[in-house]
């Protein structure tokens, strides 16, 4: 089991009042997301737990375009990974934020 | 974790039980917004084994359980992921529902349990522990019932309910089972292993879905309702079976074990399913696969076996 942890910096705050949020599921070339509200505002952190090893890059890529692309500050996002193919890691982030960008009704 | 986004009727009627995660169905079954899980993802509670075998973990372990209301009264839920493991029973997947059932069980009032089915049974990596999670699960089962609460199970997953599984749902007050439902204890690909091929041909689809499939099930009494695949469907079914279900004594035992015996005694020299069907009386017996739920229900309705109301 190989596992990443990247910090960065993110723009602004991620919108919405949800905690959390849980979006996919481990099984063969798919993988889960979970995303808590528990950081400062500005900065975000992507845990990954990958029974692939050998990749570390391909992940770097992916989490780099994401911050970029949704800038997710205050998110921690944990990755329990099922061998997903790098599109769909990008799918699930993106989901794992709108998710969690929903307001509380 | 908890849910917050509204459900309409529409969502209910048009989403598939099959193709829906196990939070999915938790999230549509239930009353908009009234589900509280236990134990949620964010708490880690992962199995202490897949490391050893250098496989993923997932953050609740195959299973959601949980506290929610339907049709505007309280109930526990538990749901299992069908598509991690195949659903199977770890030691962390088997002390949340054990967990859950022994909280039904010190409840008062006492308030009904669902569990929705979705597995291939115990997970191997974890034999003896997900073995034992089993039995533990059967004693809390069979003592939140004696305390009162109805236990309902919910099949239309697709990893069916097998192994530990079947077991379990032999326990339960009562089953709802759609077409894509199947219940047994050892699967396809085990009993042929086991036994050969000319006792069991895994690889004969049509035989499997006739014998262990949710239209069998029902017409031998093995399930008590078959439904449509939709969240609906299994909401109206979990609605009527809680309040159908029945009380959990000697009498209903010694009835159930009645007609077991009387089972046996009638279909026991039947070597398939469709035997079963013609001499339960069913005209054109070959049919029945092919029926829609609307059909078939009348005829199951009518069939000797389901109108008992022992388990």
């Amino acid at each position: 089991m190989e596992t990443f942890s990247y910090r960065q910096t993110a723009g602004r705050r991620s919108a919405g009042t949800r905690a959390q949020a849980i979006v996919g599921v481990v099984a063969s070339g798919n993988l889960e997301v979970l995303v808590e509200r528990v950081l400062p505002d500005t900065e975000c952190q992507i845990d990954v737990s990958t029974p692939i090893s050998g990749f570390g890059k391909v992940w770097e890529a992916v989490v780099a375009d994401f911050v970029e692309r949704r800038s997710p500050g205050g998110l921690k996002l944990s990755i329990n990974d099922g061998g997903a193919r790098a599109d769909t890691v990008a799918l699930r982030l993106a989901q794992a934020v709108r998710l969690i960008e929903e307001d509380m009704k | 974790m908890t849910d917050q986004k509204t459900v309409t009727p529409f969502q209910r009627h048009t989403s598939s039980w099959y193709e829906s995660s196990a939070r999915d169905r938790v999230r549509l079954l239930l009353d908009a917004g009234s589900f509280r899980e236990f134990i949620g993802p964010e708490a880690r509670e992962m199995s202490p084994h897949l490391d050893l075998f250098d496989l993923p973990k997932q953050f609740d372990d195959g299973i959601v359980v949980g506290r929610g209301m339907l049709g505007g009264k309280p109930l526990f839920v538990a749901a299992q992921e069908g598509r991690f493991m195949g659903g199977a029973f770890g030691e962390v997947h088997g002390a949340k529902l054990t967990g859950l059932l022994r909280a039904a069980r010190d409840t008062r009032p006492a308030i009904p349990v669902l569990i929705l089915f979705d597995t291939g049974g115990v997970r191997l990596q974890e034999a003896n522990a997900g073995e034992l999670s089993i039995s533990e699960i059967m004693r809390a089962l069979v003592e939140a019932r004696t305390a009162g609460a109805k236990v309902v199970g919910l099949i239309g997953g697709r990893s069916g309910c097998y192994g530990g599984g079947g077991l379990i749902a032999g326990t339960c007050s009562a089953l709802a089972v759609s077409e894509h439902g199947r219940i047994a204890v050892s699967g396809p690909e085990v009993i042929e292993t086991n036994r050969g091929i000319e006792e069991f041909d895994s690889k004969d689809k049509s035989l499997v879905w006739r014998t262990m499939g949710g239209r069998n099930r029902r017409l031998i009494g093995g399930a008590d309702a078959f439904v449509d695949d939709t969240i609906e469907a299994f909401r109206a079914a979990a609605l009527l079976l809680i309040e159908r279900a029945p009380a959990f004594d000697l009498d209903m035992l010694k009835a159930e074990q009645a007609r077991l015996t009387e089972r046996l005694q009638r279909f026991g020299d039947c070597a398939d399913a469709v035997d079963i069907w013609a001499r339960e009386g069913i005209a054109d017996a070959r049919s029945v696969p092919g029926l829609s739920t609307e059909a078939f229900t009348a005829i199951a309705d009518k069939a000797r076996e389901p109108r008992y109301d022992a388990r």
